[in-house]
Formats: C-alpha cells, structure tokens, sequence
C-alpha cells in the first residue's frame, strides 16, 4: 500500500537541533513572551496566596472571635484579585498576539518559499500535504508556543511556590504532601503516552469513515448496478464497530485516569486531615494552616497534571516543526545564478528596465532530459528549432509524456544536458521572471482563481484597464461567458471557478493569456467533453491567439493539429516522428495508427451531434 | 416554529431510545459521585467541628453508631476512622466516576455508531437522481462534522446539563440546610454568572464565525495558490500572490487577535465576579462564623461547596449558547434521512429476463432538458443490440432507464421485458439480471479480487480468473506488484482509463447475467483490444442479450441490429448491410470512420476480415 505523506511517524527522541531552528521565529516576540511569563508568575503569585485569606480569616477571626480588621481583609482580597484579573486579561492578550503573529510569520515564510520552489517538487507532493504544514503544523506550532508553554510555566511556579509556602508553614505536614507528587507526575505521564496513542488510532479511524462515506457515495450508482447496497452498509458497520471500539478503549483510559488521579488527592487530603488534626490536637498547628493545607493539596493536583500533559504535547510538537523546517530547507532545483538576478532581479523585485524584448525563437541544442525522480532518459541528444511564431502541436497517447518539451521550454525543468536557446541565448543566461512574463499557458484543466471573472482575466497583466480586459474576452468570445452570468464580468467565479464548465473555464482563461500577450503560448486542449457551441468558440479562440506567437500545442482535436507547421509525435516518453499532418499521414507510421484510432472518432461525433 | 423543534428531537429520539437506559445508568451515577463528593466536604466539617472542636456529634452519627462508641473514642482513633472514611468514600466516588464515564462513552459511541450507520445505508439506497442533485463534499460533510456536533450535543451537552444543575441544586441544597441567609447570598451571584456567560457566548459565536470563515478563506488561498502553481509560474505572478497570501493572513491573524482581546476581557471579568463572590461568601461567612451562626467546621464547608459551583455556573452558561449549533446539524442531517430511498411495492415482480426487452414510445426529460423523444424498438432475447450516438444524444440515459437508475414516468412511454412493465419488477432483481458496464465505472479502494467478486463474493479464484481473461486484463492484473491482491484507488495504485474499464467488465461478468449492457465501455481501450474483448465475450455470452452502445462503427459492426440515435430520436435501425444501403447518418459515419486508405488498414487488423464475413450474430 502507498504510504501517504501524513503517515510519516516521527518517533525520534528529543532533538535540540530541530527546536532551534524555531528562535529565529522567536526572536520578534521575545520581549511579549517574557512579558507572558512576567504576567504568569503574577497570576500564580496570588493563586498560591489566596488560600492564605481564608487561614487568616479563621485564625484571626473566626477563633478569636472577632470581626477587628475585617474590612481591611476584604479590601485586600478584592485587590489581589483585581491584579490578577488584570495580569489574565493582560497575558491573554499577550498569548494571543504572538500566537496569530508567529503563526502569520512561519506560514508566510513557507508560502513565500514554496512560490520558488521547482515544479519537479510540486509533482511529487501533493497539494494536501502542503497545505497541511502550512495551516495545521504552523497553527499548531504557534499555538502551543504561546499556550502550553506559558501554561507549564504557570503550573510549575505554582506547584512550586505552594511547596515552599506549605514547607514554610509547617515542614512536617509538606513533606507528607510533597511525596504523593511524583506518583501523580508518573501516573500522569503513563496514562497520557497511551491516551495519546489511542487517539491517534482513533482519529485514524475517523478518517477511515470519512473515505468510507466518500466511496459510499463516489461508487453509488456502481453499486446500484451491481446491486451491492446492503454488503457495503454491512461493511461499513464494521468500520463504524471498529470505531466504537477504538473510541470506547481510548474513553475507557481516561475513565481509569481521572478517578485514579482523585484518589490520590482524597489520600492527601485525608493524611493531611490524619496528621494535621493531631498537631490541632497537640496545639502545634492551627486550624487556619490546616484549611490552607486541604486548600493546597487539592490545588496543586490540576497543575501537576497540566505540566505532564504539556511537556508530552509540546515534546510532541518536534514532528511539526521538523515538517515545516523541512518544507523551508527544501532547495528549489531550478535558480537564477547571482549574476543572473543582479541583473534581471527576482521574482519578487524583478528589474524590468534590464529585460531586453522576447522575439521567441526557441532551439533545442543537444538536449537531454531525465525527470528527477525517474530513471529514464525522455530526451537524449534532441535538437531542433523553431522559428518565432511557429505552431508546434504535440500529439500522443495520454500519459506518453507530451508535456516534457513545454516543461523545458518554459523552464519549469531545465535540461540534464545541452542547452535551450530563446532568440539565440540559453535561458540560463537570464532570469526565470523575464521568460515566464512572456508565456502565456492555457491548461487542460484551466485553473481559476477565486474572484470575479474581471480578476480572473486581469491576472494575465494586473496593470490592464476594464476596457482591455474586456477588449481581450471579446478577442476570444470569453465576454459570451461573463454575459451568461448574473454579473457579467463582476460575477465570481466559485472556488478554482468551479461555478463555470471546463469549457467556460478555458475561454476565460484564453482571455487571460490574451491579455498578457505573450510571445511565446502554450495550450494544454481539454479532452473532456465540450459542447458543440463552446468547442466551436474555443476553435476560433485558439487560431486568434496562436496567430504571431511561438506556440506549443498539446493537442487533441484534429483542427488544431492540421494547422500546425510542425507536429511531434511522442509516445512512451520519446518523440518518434515529426513533420506536418500530410508528411507523418503518408509515413503511415504512428501518427497515422493514432490518427485512425482518435481522431475519426471525433469526426464522426461531431456528424453526430451536428 | 413548534412542529420543526419537536421534529428536531424526533430525529435525535429514534437513535437514542435504544441507548436511553445506559444515559440513565449514567445520570446515575454522575449524580451518586455528586453526592459522595458532597460526603468528603461533610467528614472534614465534622471531624473539624466534633473531633477538634469538642461540638457534639451530629445526631444522625449518633443514631447509627453503637451508643457510647463516639464518646469512648481516643481524637487520634477519630481522626484515623474520619481519613479512613474519606477514602472510603473516594473510592466509591470513584466507582461511580469510571462508570458514568464509561456510560458515556457506550451510550454516545453506541448512538454515533447506529446514526452513522443508518445515514450510509440510507445514502446508499437513496435513488440514484439524488445523488446526481448532490455534492459528494457536501453530504460527506454533513455525515462527518454534523454527527460529531450531534455528538458532542448527546453526551456533553444534554447530560452536562443535568449534571451541573443536578450539582448545583444539591450543593445549595446542603448549603441552604447549614445556614440559608449565607446560602442566599452565595445564590445571588449565580444568575448574574449564568447569564453573563450565556449572553458573552452568544455574542462573541458570530465573531468565531467570521475567524473560522478567514481561516477557510486563508485556507482556500493557499491550496489555489499551490493547485495552480504552473500559472502561477507561467505568468510569472510570484510577487502579487505573495501579496494577496499577505492580505488573507494578515486578516485571519487580525481576527482572531481582535476575538482573543474580547476573550481575554470575558475571562478576566468572569474571573473578577467568581472571584468577588467567593470573597462575599467568604466575608459573609466569617462574620455568621464570628456571631456564633455558623461552626468552623460548617464555615470551611461553605467555602468548599460554594467553590464548586462556580465553575460548573460558567460552563453552563456555554453550553447552553452552543446548544444552538445542534439544531442546525440535526436538521442537515434530517434532510438526508428524510429523503425518500428507492422503495419496491410489497408485490414487485421477478418475471424470467431472458425475454424481448421493448421500449414503448419512451419519452424524457432531465432537469427541463429533453432527452429522448418518443422512442420506440425492440431488443430480441439472445440478440446482440447495438446503439450508436454521440456525445448527449441520450445513449446513456436509455441504460439509465432500462437499469431504473432513473425512473420512467407512466405518462411517458413504457419499457417492458416480457411484457411485464419494468416499474413492475422488484429493482434489486432487475439489476442483478442486468450486468451493467458504465462509461465511467468505479472501482473500490479494495483489492482487484475484491473488486470482481463485489457481487459474489465468495466466488474463487478460477471463476474470477476466467472472468478477467473474458475482459482482457488477467494478463496486465498479474503485471501488477500483488497481483489479484492489488489495492486500487486512492490508497493504492492508480489503474489507466483502459485498465478500469476491463476490471469493471470483468466484475459484471461476475454476475453472470442474461441481460448484459455495455454504456461506451470500451472507449478507453485500442481497437486491437476492444475486437479481442468482443471476441471472447461472443464466446462465453450464451444466450445472454447483449446491448452495445458506443460511437465506435468498428464497436458496433456486427451486431444483429444497429440502432441510430440522433438527438433523442430514432434515426435508424438495421443491420450493419441495411444501414450501410440507407445512405443515411451511419453510411456518413462509416465512412469518416472507416475513410479510403484507412479502411484498408483496418482490415488488415488480426481478426477482423474473417469476422467481417461471418454470420452477422457476433457481438
């Protein structure tokens, strides 16, 4: 079975390399955070005096029956506990900023590097895993920075602060409590290693019945045909029973832990009545001290608790800081050499005043080319070149690997060997911006950005007025598109455009590249079924924006590939013929296998639907 | 507005009556370890007041014990019996602990598990037209997040509920049965608690509405960003998504910076106010302590029990502005539930299927849109029956229809087999008797075995062989790292358009039907493969009637009977020779398909010549 990036267990032990690479992202808020741990120790200060009212109360009031200084009392409560008020909002707030703040930092960092990271790396990572470091991991690292950590630090002054304060009261009567602590500390921790492990199954599970749901209905109308209903609900059940169980042993555990737990606080507080009540007896403790002691050793047991689980769910966060500084130091395959960027800039402060203009003569030299992650040579010794505005139309089986030579020539992979020339200099020579601003790409499955239609358009170049946004949708009759909605160009577009069909999609997307009329054009035809009426707008769409341009053309409609100067023809990974439409149909090769198999299918379906 | 709330509970009820006596055990003992906790509190009052103090016994000790054993007792001995009996009585409570606990989770996983499931089965018998209505990430959504809201509603919410005002009656109770003037002091504060916090959480529910909704949107702009990273790169738009990334994070950070301010000022003030009115009871109570009202020992109690209301006020107070969020979940999922699921009359009928199938002047229409219009044929028992059309010309909807995947309106037309109306006939009947390819099929994330046997799955592995060898993919099946043994889909390898189609042939070989249709099931394969398919599926049909819908001439060629749809309508029908004479649509197409030179290389294909002049009776 495939592994899945998520599967990935990070079981080493504690790293100290890894956690460092986070100070850099520390460093902005180390004054906040101090503040928090300032603001902690205040909170925990009067935490461990509270207790201290109430055995002043009895023993100065309630014994010596009197109400003298009572008032003072109160008003001094009031304050301690207006002060802590004050520290909890104030920390709260602290927490929260540099919570959202370094969260913010860590996650921009990672977008902004995955903005420069090569194609190849996209190929092999999906998308969802991605997303994961930067939202989850990051979340979660920002939270627990700002959250358990200051919570372990509150806890451990507390706990600590009540140790010397029950030793300063009454030494003997400490160290009977003191000695209940680490038994809490180990049971803690024993009980939270297993809890954590059987949640995790359980939220393993959890997403068993999520896929399950997901085939369930992806498979329905299968599943009616082969009239399977009732032995998929019946295996369901035993995923879902598998869940009872997972859930209801992860349940049991804690159903163990916490009773467990307060049995340990009734055996303090039952010593402490035991061997307390007899120093009251014996006159050597008061009854105050007394109540203050009970008070402290029900109060110490939460914090003793929360350090245990805190220090096992930050240890625990070495796996998402590893992710996220693994994503940061991956190393983009494709750069700009330094004398490259000092003259054409980045992509993100690019120095358009040095770019000299793109005619778009393309030539292949020498080129050989194995994919990073393959073994196979796709390309050896290839040569060829085309001239400025030539029509290249690529044509193959699914999957033969026709988008090799786009990815060279637009740079998204460079060539293992040999050189790739645009108007006779190899495009190492100058930056990755420079070339990519003049390509225009239409995708198979044309990709749009939440927004309007308008937006959509204008990302082709940002600086064009509504006049050529329209201007360029008319151009390829995408304004038929943007009519058709309640808004016109104002409409959005859904999610990735989801609002629109793949056919309306590529018009807009047309539109786009239109706009950013770049030298060199690139389309990706859809294979999926398109309207008649649609198809036929794309048609005329595709011959207006090929005009005058270098163009490539991973082509499936016969139309498109006719009126190429010169088509190529790969399978499994390698160009096997090339020439014109008459030349590769008289060759009687595979063109012409490829040419009987596909493309008189589509000229009979379109008699079809005519 | 009464009707949907009693409507909401009914839903939560049929999932939960089952598990009702086990929420009972539980409230049970949730409210046993209420009152054993209350003990401890009691112990330590009396051993303070009696055992340290020299105050009397209360009478209720001394009516239990043997008379004079009280007054005999050494303090020390005392003290041991009380911090005996506190753990005692801790161990009790905590009994009573591990089992509302454990109740918990038996009753709510229990009533998950039942409404899980009873949501897919539902989901999978529902008619195949609402499943076309629906997104899959929204029902997926609704059976995942919305359960679990109704979850978290059952067993946290609903007995949390009971507990605490179970806790807080009876701690006030005790509180009110000591002394009721310090009782009502302490009592005064809560409402103001509750309603501090209910109102709070209301109020600050719209603002994690709009902080989630920045995070799905921060979320969203970042998977666009990656999904669409070649435009990205081509139109070298680095910087402005930088930019626009900046804006969304920077927004969702704000938010919630700006909701943990508000957050942190509840907090601090509810903080404030439990704090105060511990200060006030305590005050209170030393000055009633002072005067002689109360005892030490009754003062130490009033503080303890006043202590533990305070928290359980304040959770209160939320839970009940989260209760809310359960009515909307219950009715999302109420609207699955509700949704009418195929259903046969009790007297449905299983007519023998090896008869004539007819279509009777069937007329329909999809969302408005007519599909096929007035169409009328017959498909001889044992025949090879081809249809060809193109892409939307309603090919697949006569599958759809004659699979009651979509129901056929009485009012327009009729399809029978035998003679006996296809609404007639029970659909789980009909559908085993009809082995069905679909275009697109579906395999299940299973093995490839598995998924062959789907419909009987104790079949061997002989009968499952023999039916990959009819479809032409045994050979590739073997190829593959495990074998039969091969998981597909998404949590394992990722089969070709081609590869899928023959395993989904193969899988509805399986089922061994006198009906077969194959809805352009070959479309991802090469000719070469599809002629050797049709071969051998010649060979082992039998007496099967086998109906071919492509676009593909060379597909359909030798059928018995051709039929020609052409938008929804019967253009003709004939044999391939017939057809070819009628100069019509499939003459036009025979040729394109079949053009000049182009012919001559086709016949020269293994197989087909022969075919080609054999009796018309092959697939």
């Amino acid at each position: 079975m495939a592994v899945g990036f998520d599967d990935k267990e990070y079981t080493r032990s504690f790293e100290w390399s890894s956690w460092k690479k986070l100070l850099p992202f520390l460093k902005p808020y180390r004054k906040t955070l101090l503040l928090v741990l300032g603001l902690n120790l205040v909170c925990s200060c009067i935490d461990i005096a509270l207790p201290l009212f109430q055995r002043y109360a009895i023993d100065n009031f309630i014994t010596q029956q009197t109400l003298a200084g009572l008032p003072v009392m109160a008003v001094v409560y009031a304050l301690a506990i207006l002060i802590q008020t004050l520290a909890v909002i104030a920390f709260t707030r602290c927490s929260m900023r540099v919570e959202m703040n370094l969260g913010k930092d860590i996650r921009r960092s990672c977008f902004v590097h995955l903005q420069t990271l090569s194609l190849s790396y996209y190929n092999v990572t999906p998308v969802g895993y991605l997303l994961s470091r930067l939202m989850s991991d990051t979340n979660r690292i920002a939270a627990m920075i700002a959250w358990n950590v200051t919570d372990i630090f509150w806890a451990a002054t507390y706990v600590l602060g009540v140790f010397l304060m029950m030793l300063a009261l009454n030494p003997a009567l400490a160290v009977t409590v003191i000695v209940i602590v680490p038994v809490i500390a180990l049971l803690t921790a024993w009980f939270q290693d297993r809890i954590l492990r059987w949640n995790r199954r359980v939220r393993k599970m959890n997403s068993r019945i999520t896929s399950a749901y997901n085939e369930g209905i992806m498979g329905a109308r299968t599943s009616k045909t082969l009239v399977i209903e009732d032995q998929n609900s019946e295996e369901f059940r035993e995923v879902s029973q598998d869940m009872k169980v997972a859930s209801v042993r992860a349940a049991r555990l804690s159903a163990v832990y916490i009773p467990l737990i307060l049995f340990f606080s009734s055996l303090t507080t039952a010593i402490i009545l035991a061997r307390g009540g007899s120093m009251v007896l014996s006159g050597t403790l008061l009854f105050g001290t007394l109540s203050a002691f009970t008070s402290y050793a029900v109060g110490i047991f939460e914090p003793i608790q929360q350090i245990a689980r805190n220090i096992a769910d930050v240890l625990s966060l070495q796996a998402n800081i590893e992710r996220v500084m693994g994503l940061l130091e991956q190393k983009p395959m494709i750069t700009d050499a330094p004398e490259v960027i000092a003259k054409y800039g980045t992509a993100f402060e690019p120095k358009k005043e040095n770019w000299e203009p793109i005619q778009g003569e393309i030539t292949f030299e020498d080129v050989s080319f194995r994919y990073p992650d393959g073994n196979e040579e796709v390309l050896s010794h290839f040569n060829l070149k085309i001239p400025a505005g030539y029509t290249v139309a690529i044509v193959g089986e699914t999957g033969a690997g026709k988008s090799t030579l786009v990815n060279l020539a637009c740079r998204f992979f460079e060539p293992t060997s040999g050189r790739i020339l645009i108007d006779g200099r190899d495009y190492r020579e100058r930056s990755q911006l420079w070339l990519h601003s003049s390509i225009g790409y239409v995708l198979q499955s044309p990709h749009l950005f939440s927004g309007t239609v308008m937006e959509n358009i204008r990302y082709g170049r940002l600086d064009a007025t509504d006049e050529e946004v329209i201007a360029a949708a008319k151009a390829v009759s995408a304004d038929q598109v943007a009519e058709k909605l309640e808004n016109g160009y104002q409409s959005d577009v859904g999610e990735g455009g989801d609002r629109l069909s793949t056919g309306e999609k590529q018009l807009i997307s047309f539109a786009r590249a239109v706009l950013a009329d770049p030298r060199i054009f690139v389309l990706d035809e859809a294979t999926s079924s398109i309207d008649t009426q649609t198809e036929q707008l794309i048609q005329k769409a595709t011959e207006r924006l090929l005009h005058g341009r270098t163009s490539f053309l991973i082509a499936h409609r016969l139309s498109t590939i006719r009126q190429a100067d010169l088509i190529l023809v790969v399978r499994d990974g390698q160009i096997v013929e090339q020439g014109t439409h008459t030349e590769l149909l008289r060759r009687r090769g595979y063109y012409h296998d490829l040419y009987r198999r596909q493309f008189e299918e589509e000229a009979s379906a379109h008699r079809l639907q005519a | 507005m009464k009707a949907k709330g009693e409507k909401k509970f009914a839903l939560i009820w049929r999932f939960l009556r089952r598990y009702l006596w086990i929420f009972a055990f539980t409230l049970l003992f949730s409210m046993l370890n209420t009152v054993l906790n209350s003990l401890t509190t009691q112990v330590v009052r009396y051993t303070v007041d009696s055992v340290l103090g020299g105050e009397p016994f209360p009478d209720l000790l001394l009516r239990v014990v043997p008379e004079g054993f009280l007054e005999s007792l050494a303090p020390s001995n005392a003290l041991l019996i009380a911090a005996g009996l506190i753990l005692v009585v801790s161990v009790l409570s905590g009994l009573c602990m591990y089992g509302s606990r454990m109740g918990t989770a038996f009753g709510s996983e229990n009533f998950v598990k039942s409404l899980r499931d009873a949501l897919y089965e539902h989901i999978q018998h529902l008619p195949y037209a609402w499943h076309v209505r629906h997104r899959t990430g929204e029902i997926i959504q609704r059976c995942t997040s919305d359960v679990e809201v109704v979850r978290n509603f059952v067993t946290n919410q609903m007995l949390e509920v009971f507990r605490i005002i179970f806790l807080v009656g009876f701690s006030l109770a005790l509180m009110f049965s000591m002394n009721w003037k310090i009782s009502l002091v302490a009592l005064a504060f809560l409402p103001v608690i509750l309603l501090y916090s209910s109102i709070f959480y209301t109020k600050i529910a719209q603002r994690f509405l709009v902080a989630d909704e920045a995070e799905g949107d921060l979320s969203s702009t970042v998977q666009e960003n990656l999904t669409g990273v070649r435009v990205v790169r081509a139109f070298g738009r680095e910087k402005f998504e930088v930019d626009r990334f900046d804006q969304k994070n920077d927004r969702f950070a704000n938010l919630w910076i700006r909701l943990g301010r508000l957050m942190s000022t509840y907090w601090g003030v509810g903080d404030l106010m439990s704090g105060l009115q511990i200060l006030t009871v305590m005050c209170t109570g030393i000055v009633f302590a002072v005067n002689g009202e109360i005892t030490l020992g009754e003062f130490m109690a009033f503080i303890s029990y006043n202590s533990s209301l305070v928290w359980p006020v304040r959770g209160l107070g939320r839970i009940l502005s989260e209760m809310s969020k359960a009515g909307v979940s219950i009715r999302r999922l109420a609207y699955i539930l509700d949704a009418e699921p195929e259903r046969d009359q009790p007297d449905a009928l299983e007519p023998p299927m090896d008869r004539d199938i007819v279509f009777d002047h069937v007329t329909f229409s999809y969302e408005g849109f007519p599909v096929l219009d007035d169409i009328s044929f017959t498909i001889p028992a044992g025949s090879t029956f081809a249809i060809l059309g193109g892409t939307g010309s309603g090919k697949s909807t006569m599958a759809h229809l004659l699979d009651r995947l979509y129901e056929l309106p009485p009012e327009n037309g009729r399809i029978t087999i035998g003679g006996v109306d296809l609404s007639q006939i029970r659909r789980s009947y009909l559908r085993r008797n009809i082995g069905m390819v679909l275009q697109e099929p579906f395999l299940f994330s299973r093995t490839i075995r598995e998924n062959i046997s789907a419909v009987r799955p104790n079949a061997s592995m002989a009968e499952i062989r023999r039916s990959a060898g009819t479809a032409h993919v045994d050979e590739a099946i073997q190829d593959f790292p495990d074998g039969y043994e091969t998981v597909v889909g998404e949590r394992g390898v990722t089969l070709s358009g081609g590869q899928k189609q023959r395993v989904a042939i193969a899988r509805t070989l399986m089922q061994e039907a006198p009906v077969l249709l194959f809805d352009d099931s070959l479309s991802a394969v090469d000719a070469e493969t599809d002629a050797q398919i049709r071969a051998s599926l010649h060979d082992s049909k039998g007496d099967a009637t086998v109906i071919l819908i492509s676009h593909r001439i060379t597909t359909l060629m030798h059928a018995d009977q051709i039929l020609v749809l052409h938008h929804g309508k019967v253009a003709e029908i004939g044999t391939h020779e017939e057809l070819l004479q009628n100069h019509g649509i499939y003459r036009e197409i025979y040729d394109i398909q079949m053009s000049s030179e182009d012919r001559a290389a086709l016949e020269e294909a293994p197989g087909t010549q022969e075919r080609g002049t054999e009796h018309g009776s092959r697939i």
